[in-house]
């Protein structure tokens, strides 16, 4: 059994008065892939967002319950949401490069927030990040190039690059390759593969099969609740749950 | 880590942020409680009534400038109005038409040419040829002002409606200037009447175009080819006399053109919520 | 068939009227261009073109005249009229768009429209009345007094402490083109997609950094157009300017002295013009104010083009 690295306890968020994610409780293993289910508006997202207080840019919104990273509550009192992103990074759904910068100052640019300005620390860690995001071959001769010229899976993954660079104990990703071709899709799919060696991965995908090939366990959302959780191959075989067969059968969402 | 020195850098750029909007909006509120504490004591029965007493005798109204800042404006507004609405419509209406090109440009353009030149304009169309001074130059200074702006707003609106609308009309059998009539020109109306009243509130605040077009009459006339007075102008007729009681004037009537450009653009920003 | 005539010459009619008030559009424009070429032309061609916009020479009994003077005092108000002006602006489009929660930033979007509507005469009137006499007893005078005492080489700088002159000036001209300018940098401000500001935040920034590092750079296309087009405002001003700089016809030497625009010795002088040669002196000052107010335009369009990113150009 691995070791507990993150977890949920009883955890609500509130857009205004309702309730987008009801009471879930889900625990997030050392260096396993996690996948988050279940329909459009079932929640997923909105308890990923929770899970680095991505929440706090939101005045509306309102998160209960508990979020342990290392046995630590994220939504403590005293704790910095700054520390806390710092620790669990995100991806998102579409690639997000920043357009003014070049390749290089865009996997760089977490470090440059810290005040890292020492060039070949800086280039070492950019070669690293974007050896472990899978590009350092196709963008080696141009990371003074801008970002935005790359191709969208390539742009995608210098998002996850950036993400990397600041060596998070967690990454976040939400429905990273929805806005990708197939091929791309591919490429960041035997990407996360290779990454849970070295870092905790919760995925929020749309795409069943995409859950199964990826990741070690699912959680099946629907409606802001969790219906079921387990090891991906008994969740998708052998599901407990009628609803969540219902779902991956594909009778509906 | 240097988290702290970060944390405090945030801090001074919220501070600094905050004292950046200050400065902009508290000259707004001296110069709004200025205008309101010096012109209301002069806000009263002869100022809306009497014409202009002579110089340096106190007494006398801005009859024949209110009067005239609405015949002006509304002359202009049916000018530009025409004009603009004419560009606006033909720019989003007929996208393949071989205009649209410089009326683009113009639209650009125009907006960024100079109140007072405007003005130069007018004086040599119409003024020299006319022979004198009129209000009617007035309003073809303030027309050519309110184009750009009743232009680009129309087409801005005209173009948020979805084209399903105009393929609707046209999939009933109706012509193209029917669809344009009757479907899209109803469908986008509030928005119209705003583009065109934020241009109304434009032009009457302005001066400068009607220093040498209107020129400006202290008595009271209805005719638009002798000239005529409007608010803007008294104002600074008033503001740059040695006369106390003109000056008194002029803060009155800074009040009420200020009262009455907020009614308009109160008035435009509901037309265009309906 | 009685349909088809309907539908055919109605859309005939219709174009045409379209056609002609868009004619009527463009005639209006190329008519103000060429009327005031055409107003100018005389004393381009008593003094040359050149000979007209660079001689500093204005003076209507001698009948010698040049836009010199005229087109410093544009420029240098102007410009120090942005300079003072660009700081507070981008800030209150920041609180707008990024600090102020939604309610106050509503409100101050409001506020800062309303001053953007407030006509060029009334902020003329409260120039005269109250920021003159502040200016000339609380900064000029004072001013004046110590560089009397202990630097006399300054006073031929600082120019006469009126209170009337290019300093008051500039400052009237600084605020109103606050607003605008802020009004233009809070709409590029609001162009940046959501998604952007998220990633900066997931590497763990803190707001002023997300604001340094990805809403300034991603919004600077705007914001630098905004910033031209704030200055193309300026030194287009009238009213205000004319009330408040002095209209000198020389150039100005000083920082509190008397000075003139393009504009303000149009406003000034045009009814008073006595004789062809003035009169079409000053049209042609109102041709060059043409060719500068359109080319600071070109240079707006031309930042927004090329200094935009991704799809935030309008």
């Amino acid at each position: 059994m691995e070791a507990l690295r993150m977890e949920t306890e009883n955890l609500t968020v509130y857009y205004g008065k309702h309730a987008g994610v009801r009471g879930v409780s889900l625990p997030v293993y050392d260096r396993t892939i996690t996948a988050l289910i279940g329909p459009s508006g079932c929640g997923k997202t909105t308890f990923l967002r929770a899970l680095n207080r991505m929440h706090d840019l939101n005045p509306v919104v309102r998160v209960e319950g508990r979020v342990r990273l290392d046995d630590e509550d994220i939504y403590a009192p005293g704790v910095d949401p700054v520390v806390i992103r710092r620790k669990v990074g995100m991806v998102f759904q579409r690639p997000t490069p920043f357009p003014t910068m070049s390749i290089f100052e865009n996997v760089v640019a977490g470090l440059r927030l810290v005040g890292v300005r020492d060039r070949d620390r800086l280039r070492e860690v950019a070669e690293r990040s974007l050896r472990q995001a899978a590009l350092w071959d196709e963008v080696k001769d141009r990371l003074n190039e801008p970002a935005v010229g790359l191709s969208g899976g390539q742009q995608q993954r210098i998002s996850i690059a950036r993400a990397l660079a600041v060596e998070p104990e967690v990454l976040l990703m939400d429905e990273p390759t929805s806005a990708l071709d197939p091929i791309s899709t591919q490429a960041i799919e035997d990407l996360l593969v290779d990454l849970k060696e070295q870092v905790t991965i919760v995925i929020v995908t749309h795409n069943m099969q995409q859950a199964a090939r990826v990741s070690d366990r699912t959680a099946f959302f629907l409606d802001g609740e969790m219906i079921e959780f387990g090891p991906t191959e008994q969740l998708f075989t052998n599901p407990t749950d009628p609803r969540t067969e219902a779902y991956i059968t594909g009778r509906f969402g | 880590m240097n988290l702290r020195r970060r944390y405090l850098r945030d801090r001074i750029m919220v501070a600094f942020v905050y004292l950046g909007t200050l400065v902009v909006l508290l000259p707004l509120g001296f110069i709004l409680v200025h205008v309101f504490l010096s012109g209301v004591g002069a806000l009263n029965w002869d100022f809306f009534t009497k014409p202009p007493a002579p110089p340096g005798e106190p007494g006398g109204g801005m009859l024949p400038a209110i009067v005239g800042t609405f015949v002006i404006d509304l002359m202009a507004l049916a000018m530009g109005g025409a004009l603009g609405l004419g560009g606006g419509v033909l720019m989003a209406e007929y996208p393949e038409h071989p205009l649209n090109r410089p009326l683009r440009l113009v639209a650009n353009v125009l907006g960024g040419v100079p109140a007072i030149l405007m003005g130069l304009f007018a004086f040599v169309v119409v003024v020299l040829p006319m022979g004198g001074f009129s209000a009617f130059s007035g309003s073809v200074a303030l027309a050519v002002l309110m184009i750009p702006i009743i232009m680009r707003a129309t087409e801005e609106v005209l173009r948020m409606l979805p084209w399903e609308l105009r393929e609707a009309g046209l999939a009933l059998g109706l012509p193209r200037w029917r669809v344009t009539l009757s479907l899209v020109l109803p469908a986008a109306k509030g928005g119209i009447v705003t583009g065109l009243l934020l241009a109304l509130a434009r032009a009457a605040g302005e001066a400068a175009p009607l220093l040498f077009t209107a020129f400006g009459n202290s008595f009271l006339s209805f005719d638009p080819l002798g000239p005529m007075d409007s608010l803007p102008l008294k104002i600074y007729v008033y503001a740059i006399s040695p006369y106390e009681d003109w000056i008194r004037q002029a803060w009155g009537a800074a009040l009420l053109l200020v009262l009455l450009l907020m009614v308009t653009n109160y008035l435009a920003r509901r037309a265009v919520r309906r | 068939m009685k349909a088809r005539l309907y539908g055919k010459l109605g859309d005939a009619l219709f174009t045409a009227l379209l056609v002609a008030l868009a004619l009527g559009v463009l005639g209006v424009a190329g008519l103000l261009a060429w009327e005031l070429w055409v107003g100018g032309a005389p004393a381009f061609r008593a003094f040359g073109f050149w000979g007209f916009t660079l001689s500093s020479e204005w003076n209507a009994v001698s009948e010698r005249f040049g836009a010199w003077p005229f087109l410093i005092g544009t420029v240098v108000t102007s410009a120090a009229a942005l300079i003072l002006a660009f700081f507070p602006s981008l800030a209150a489009a920041i609180v707008v768009a990024e600090y102020a929660p939604r309610r106050l930033g509503e409100v101050v979007a409001y506020l800062i429209d309303l001053l953007a509507a407030l006509p060029s005469v009334v902020y003329g009137l409260w120039g005269i009345f109250v920021l003159v006499p502040l200016v000339r007893d609380h900064v000029e005078q004072p001013l004046f007094l110590w560089s009397a005492e202990h630097a006399p080489a300054l006073m031929g700088l600082l120019g006469p402490p009126t209170g009337i002159g290019m300093f008051s000036a500039v400052l009237v001209l600084a605020l109103m083109i606050l607003p605008y300018a802020s009004s233009l940098a809070r709409d590029a401000i609001r162009l940046v997609p959501r998604e952007q500001r998220e990633a900066m935040y997931a590497l763990g920034a803190t707001r002023w950094e997300v604001v340094r590092r990805v809403v300034l750079p991603y919004a600077r296309g705007g914001i630098f157009a905004g910033v031209v087009l704030a200055l193309a405002r300026a030194i287009g001003e009238t009213m205000a300017v004319t009330m408040l700089i002095g209209n000198s016809g020389q150039l100005p030497y000083s920082v509190f002295g008397p000075a003139a625009t393009m504009a303000s010795v149009i406003a000034n002088e045009f009814t008073e013009a006595e004789g062809e040669l003035h009169l079409a002196s000053l049209l042609a000052v109102g041709f060059l104010l043409l060719l500068l107010s359109l080319a600071v335009n070109l240079i707006a369009d031309f930042i927004l083009r090329r200094m935009s990113v991704g799809e935030g150009r309008k």
